[in-house]
């Protein structure tokens, strides 16, 4: 069931086109700091902008910072709430429980196949990203000290690429277990409906909720546990030594939801009448 | 022989409806079923009830001997299905869409997936269909392949819902044929339907559902026995009222309803006294008579609440259905037969009730005696 789902995945053109979407932001983002060479100041415009102009190879970073806030929890939200929703519309839920697939194992399959469009669309990102930002801003072959194509940390210590590919990595990682959280909630609302639509406007309300809240000093108590919380924690990654509390916190945030989305999801759908 | 399909006081709740009430059902190994009842009558509720799609709210389902929905990893791969209407991928080729639900199911030979899903589609005459995506098929193509998916694990137990939905009356008949063949080498065929001629055409059986409630379930022989009377078609009309008075129940024009059940007898004695007979043949009562007779109106016909004279109090038979649906003796030459009479003089076949002639409906007490909502609702669901 699980190869069904990737191969299902993999062949939706709607799918196709969220990910080139989320490659296209941050290309024209580079191409228009390239060809403009405005530059927003340091500590102003998304994280990392005023750093890449000098290295290139920092762009994947400034990347997944420009694309984190809403283009991701929106093309996330549209895979997700269509997992279970858009196969009730289609009408495909019945045969595949008539095949028989056990509910859990379609539960189980759809997660994965969730999980493998969130680090596919980060690892996209982060790739096209590398291409585009060395193509537009060249390796920082100037960089202060560490040698061709060192890059300034934001500690100001000089990471050398290998450090700065394997942060990335852990940032991909990081990134694609927060979406994932995301996606397990889509899977969750999914099961309620039979609209792809309101499972996905249900997971962007969630976030835009988590977003409102998140400055509000009245919901201190909360804070902690908003889902958008901790989003921001893989800047840390990027400091030298790596500030691990932030991230590890996150993380166990982060999967906690996945936890508890897919229970509640496994809870609703395993005793559920299907009558799309 | 063991039943297939034996279900014990079924009964399934939506909140304050009950789209099933206490429904024991029993399908013999080789049967051809066909399971009928007017739109909501429960039919579809039903089906996903036996396929564990929808939960019983109490009662029980076993399938093969095996209790649903418990069993259902070890009984559903040996049942296809058609549940209401066909569905795909409309984004990949129909043989996609095959390959791809073959292998979300465990069980499936991989090994033999591509010659299966081959001779699915031939069986279904859609051998040489291209890689279109589905998106593009017509309804006829839709209906072909999804019941292709259903005989892709050469299942025991074939349930289909609307089985025709779409095809054209030459596909209607591949199907059928199809069916048959397929019952002839051991599959049980479930086939739930409104369409009542096509019911008619294939099933051995019948189970008659109405408001949640299975009515009725008789072999379809037993069902369409004669019915004790015979109709005559005679010039000398007037002569033979003469005759038999008392006899004769029903009268449209030149053709008789009399009640006997010597067709033999009856004719010898018209001949004998002189009287020219055109045409004599017992009377059999079609399939949506049976229909029309056991269940109310159709669920997708709404009337106005707190309608005078109890239109929806309909004319039920209980038991076998096989009691008199008119009974009193009709006065020589009245207007006319009731329409239901009419029609089994015409075809024998079933078809759209004609007009009823409201003109009449006031001077002739026998049409006043039945409900003339249930009737008009009858004849859409035969539609």
């Amino acid at each position: 069931m699980i190869v069904v789902e990737l191969r299902l995945l993999v062949r939706r053109r709607r799918v196709w086109l969220c990910w080139a979407l989320l490659c296209a932001l941050p290309a024209l983002v580079a191409v228009l700091l390239a060809a403009t060479d405005i530059v927003p100041a340091p500590g102003q415009g998304g994280a990392f902008l005023s750093a890449v102009v000098s290295n290139g190879q920092l762009f994947p970073a400034a990347a997944l910072a420009l694309v984190l806030p809403v283009f991701l929890p929106i093309t996330v939200a549209i895979v997700a709430g269509d997992t279970v929703a858009g196969e009730a519309s289609a009408g495909m839920l019945r045969y595949l429980l008539v095949r028989p697939v056990g509910r859990l194992r379609l539960l189980v399959a759809k997660l994965v196949s969730v999980a493998a469009f969130v680090l596919l669309a980060v690892l996209f990102v982060t790739l096209t990203s590398y291409v585009v930002g060395v193509a537009a801003f060249g390796f920082g072959a100037d960089a202060a000290v560490g040698g061709a194509g060192g890059v300034t940390s934001l500690s100001g210590v000089v990471l050398t690429p290998a450090e700065l590919a394997q942060r990335t990595a852990f940032t991909v990682g990081y990134l694609a277990l927060c979406m994932l959280a995301l996606g397990a909630i889509g899977l969750f609302f999914s099961t309620l409906t039979d609209s792809p639509l309101a499972a996905a406007l249900g997971v962007l309300a969630l976030v835009v909720t988590s977003a409102v809240l998140l400055p509000l000093d009245a919901a201190e108590a909360v804070r902690f546990y908003l889902p958008t919380t901790h989003w921001l924690a893989w800047i840390d990654l990027f400091r030298d030594p790596i500030l691990w509390t932030a991230v590890r916190e996150g993380a166990a945030v982060q999967a906690g939801y996945v936890l508890v989305a897919f229970g509640a999801a496994w809870a609703n759908f395993a005793t559920k009448d299907i009558t799309s | 022989m063991p039943d297939v399909i034996a279900t014990h006081n079924l009964t399934k709740r939506f909140g304050r409806i009950t789209a099933v009430n206490g429904l024991d059902l029993r399908v013999p190994t080789g049967a051809r079923f066909g399971l009928l009842g007017p739109n909501g009558s429960g039919k579809t509720t039903l089906v996903r009830m036996l396929l564990g799609l929808v939960h019983p709210t109490s009662g029980s389902v076993e399938l093969f001997g095996h209790p649903m929905p418990r069993r259902a990893a070890t009984v559903l791969p040996r049942v296809g299905a058609l549940v209401e209407n066909p569905a795909a991928w409309s984004h990949l080729s129909g043989r996609s869409n095959l390959r791809l639900l073959d292998s979300a199911g465990s069980g499936g030979r991989r090994r033999d997936r591509r010659a299966r899903i081959a001779e699915a589609l031939d069986r279904v005459g859609l051998g040489g269909v291209d890689e279109r995506p589905v998106r593009s098929y017509s309804l006829g193509m839709r209906q072909r392949l999804g019941i292709a998916a259903a005989l892709l694990r050469d299942p025991d137990l074939l349930l289909l819902d609307e089985p025709t939905n779409g095809l054209d009356p030459r596909g209607i008949g591949e199907m059928r044929e199809l069916l048959l063949r397929l019952n002839a080498d051991g599959t049980t065929i479930v086939l739930s339907s409104h369409l009542l001629s096509e019911v008619e055409a294939l099933c051995t059986r019948v189970g008659l559902m109405d408001a949640g409630r299975l009515v009725l379930t008789e072999d379809l022989d037993e069902l369409r026995a004669p019915t004790g009377r015979v109709l005559v078609r005679t010039p000398d009309a007037a002569a033979v009222l003469g005759m038999l008075d008392g006899r004769v129940v029903g009268r449209d024009g030149d053709v008789l309803l009399v009640r006997t059940d010597d067709a033999g007898g009856l004719n010898a004695r018209l001949v004998a006294s002189g009287i020219r007979v055109t045409e004599l043949s017992p009377q059999r009562r079609s399939l949506e008579q049976v229909v029309l007779e056991l269940t109310g109106a159709s669920a997708d016909r709404v009337e106005v609440r707190g309608d005078p004279a109890g239109r929806r109090s309909g004319r039920r038979v209980a038991g076998t259905g096989r009691a008199d649906p008119q009974p009193g003796p009709g006065p020589g030459p009245g207007p006319g037969p009731t329409v239901t009479d009419g029609e089994t003089v015409r075809g024998l076949r079933p078809m759209p009730a004609p007009e009823p002639n409201l003109g009449t409906e006031h001077s002739e007490p026998r049409h006043r005696a039945e409900p003339r909502a249930d009737r008009r609702a009858g004849r859409r669901a035969a539609q």
